[in-house]
């Protein structure tokens, strides 16, 4: 299967120049690579939040799932766990993952369920026309602040780090060969792999020149340092105009993954039953 | 005293929320109700309210904030759509249980799934019984002068209930229309200064919130004056009522009655579907069928015996729902209307249909062909299909 094969008759509806397009245009190669020499995607379900970057389900031909505002992230979990077999991708917003449902984003990361997680970060709340986001600079004069944001964003990278997410990343929208860089090492590392991707929202933020201006790829960098890698996702605080912003794997560190038999991390149901038995036996 | 703008129904809600001025407003955007949210940020942003304006996270935070800030003590408003709403429900029975008479506006927008953002009234419906007020509104006007009128009857000492006003979705929320607004200062001094009972912030005076109370305490007494406040929420709504009409010239009451007095067959309706039947009654008057119509606009708490004191000589009534009832014995307005007629000893025929869920367009051809159906069961005696389909495609 060819990366224009994945495509569907949805019509496009993404602005002209909208750094969803590159999102796509990866995923898309990406999962033409995966299926070769496999029979097809049926395997691969595509989890998607609600927002602009949602759409992204009505134009990759595999399975998809649309959520509600807010819960793509435990409608990804609740299909991986019930189905471990599944490769789940779950791709969300800014809006979606870090202000409406932030708390599933911790759990997911806390819980390493082994699902690929990408936030389209253009950091506005696209939709709905450009209200400010988790992600928005102070000051951001966006339609429900049009004085200015008082309030400072947070750094998902480094939220995710903290919260024990074993594989954290950041992509940029313009830049389409390190995006499927990102996507398959995400794809394959098994765990919450957590991808913050600078989608460019050309009609209400426009960051193009700036980003394109400030990132750069992570070099001499260990990605099994979690020290190293939290003060790397640190370089850059989403706030201020001047710092670097540093593209790629921040970190990747191997642990169990929550939907595997739990025995394997210490909870051993028969045993308990058969211990619990032998007290109750005792009062017969 | 005030002035005739061309405005959506969203905009004339912001206009009633600017001249009202309320100490907090939380909020978070979705379609149909975005509108509202930007143009209030707007106001606060040019300084011309003094509201303490939170853009929140989410619905639920959002809510949250309005039951913290008017437990403070403050005039709280908060407005939303849909699954906003739905995220909310969990706070709603706080509200109405800590008596926090906060006012809401819902745009009426359907809940998912699948995702739609047009109008149905599945979101509030679903809310009903909560404890909140709810009332109704057929266009722009309607929706600006109730939700004036809401901040006096939630805060009514007796009744310190929250409320929420609706409207439909694109259909008033978008549609520019012909709308009177009153002057700030009018409105200002109509709706007057809040006074809480028991503020958070009077510090000499210490109380606390939403404590437990036990299997031995108040709970049941608590809910029982619960009930009776939402009930003197209707002698206080045709009040307020009397009292908007001097500074307006509109006066409303429970619901409208069109063309009701010598009806034979009447359809009893919410929101904008009511502006459609009025002109189907119009026509249907011309040719000589006395046809007639009910609107409601105070649905919680419910004017049972008024409604049916309306609908006594009627030979046959249609009950409409915009949303799906999910029981075979229909839907939330028609199950109203038929134990109000029951409890009333009152037995007409009735007939509910359900119409326009996600959307879906009225036409007068629709409503048309339920007073010919009203017309044939009044003939019959016999209703064929108590629960109907209105506008399905086959
Ligand atoms: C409970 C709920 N609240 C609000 C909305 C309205 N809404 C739809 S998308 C969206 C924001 C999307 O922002 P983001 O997740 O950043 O996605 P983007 O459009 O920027 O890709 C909002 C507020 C909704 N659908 N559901
Ligand atoms: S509004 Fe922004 S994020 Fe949405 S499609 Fe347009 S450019 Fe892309
Ligand atoms: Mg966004």
């Amino acid at each position: 299967m060819i990366g224009k094969e994945l495509g569907t008759n949805a019509p496009n509806t993404w602005c002209p120049g909208c750094g969803n397009f590159s999102i796509l245009n990866a995923m898309k190669a990406v999962l033409a690579e995966l299926s070769e020499g496999a029979p097809d995607l049926a395997r691969t379900v595509l989890v998607a939040g609600i927002g602009c970057h949602g759409k992204i389900a009505d134009y990759i031909n595999v399975n998809s799932f649309y959520s509600i505002h807010g819960r793509a992230t435990p409608a990804a979990e609740g299909i991986k766990i019930g189905d471990p077999g599944l490769r789940v991708i779950c791709h969300s917003g800014d809006g979606d993952a870090y202000g409406e449902g932030l708390e599933h984003l911790i759990f997911a990361a806390k819980r390493n369920v082994d699902m690929t997680m990408i936030v389209h970060d253009n950091r506005v709340y696209g939709l709905t026309t450009g209200q400010y986001t988790p992600t928005s600079p102070l000051g951001f004069k966006g339609r429900s602040t049009p004085a200015g944001s008082i309030e400072s964003p947070i750094n998902p990278l480094a939220l995710m780090l903290t919260s024990g997410a074993t594989f954290v990343a950041r992509g940029y929208s313009h830049g389409i060969e390190n995006l499927k860089d990102i996507f398959r090492a995400a794809i394959a590392h098994p765990g919450f792999s957590f991808i913050d991707i600078l989608q460019v929202c050309v009609t209400f933020f426009n960051q193009y020149e700036d980003y394109t201006a400030r990132t750069y790829a992570l070099e001499n960098h260990d990605a099994s340092d979690f020290d190293a890698a939290v003060k790397r996702a640190r370089e850059w605080d989403y706030n201020s105009t001047d710092a670097r912003i540093p593209l790629g794997v921040f970190y990747r560190h191997d642990a169990p993954v929550f939907e595997v038999n739990p025995a394997d991390v210490g909870h051993k149901p028969a045993e308990t039953r058969a211990e619990l038995d032998k007290l109750l036996a005792q009062y017969r | 005293m005030s002035t005739v703008k061309a405005i959506t129904g969203d905009v004339a809600v912001a206009e009633a929320m600017r001249s009202i001025e309320p100490d907090v407003v939380g909020v978070y955007p979705i379609t149909p109700q975005t509108i509202i949210v930007e143009a209030y940020a707007e106001y606060v942003a040019r300084g011309e309210v003094q509201t303490e304006f939170v853009p929140a996270e989410s619905e639920h935070s959002a809510i949250s904030i309005c039951v913290g800030a008017a437990a403070a003590g403050a005039r709280t408003m908060t407005c939303t759509s849909s699954q906003g709403l739905a995220l909310m429900w969990e706070v709603l029975p706080i509200a109405s249980g800590m008596r926090l008479p906060i006012v809401m506006f819902d745009v009426n927008r359907a809940i998912s799934a699948p995702i739609n953002i047009h109008c149905d009234h599945s979101d509030t419906m679903g809310a009903r019984d909560t404890g909140w007020l709810q009332i109704y509104s057929e266009n722009a006007q309607e929706a600006y002068d109730n939700f004036i009128q809401a901040v006096r009857i939630a805060e009514h000492p007796d009744v310190q209930l929250p409320t929420m006003v609706m409207m439909d979705g694109f259909v008033i929320s978008h549609a520019i229309q012909r709308v009177e607004v009153l002057d700030d200062a009018v409105v200002k001094k109509f709706v007057g200064e809040r006074k809480a009972d028991y503020p958070l912030l009077d510090i000499d005076n210490p109380v606390t919130w939403g404590s437990f109370d036990g299997l031995g305490g108040w709970f049941m007494e608590f809910k029982k004056d619960q009930m009776q406040a939402i009930e003197n929420a209707k002698q206080v709504s045709l009040d307020v009522a009397k009292e908007y009409a001097k500074i307006s010239g509109r006066e409303y009451g429970l619901f409208e009655s069109y063309k009701m007095d010598d009806a034979d067959y009447a359809i009893i309706v919410i929101n904008s579907t009511a502006g459609t039947a009025k002109t189907v009654v119009d026509t249907l008057r011309e040719k000589g069928v006395k046809a007639g119509l009910i609107k409601i606009r105070m649905y919680r708490p419910f004017p049972a015996s008024e409604i049916v004191a309306a609908l006594n000589n009627c030979k046959a009534v249609a009950v409409m729902d915009r949303v799906p009832g999910y029981v075979d014995i229909g839907g939330p307005l028609f199950e109203d209307v038929q134990v109000a007629c029951y409890q009333e000893g009152v037995n007409i025929p009735l007939v509910n249909y359900i119409y326009g869920l996600g959307g879906r367009d009225i036409l007068t051809s629709h409503i048309e062909s339920v007073y010919s159906d009203l017309e044939t069961i009044a003939k019959t005696g016999k209703v064929a299909s108590p629960v109907n389909y209105l506008g399905i495609k086959e």
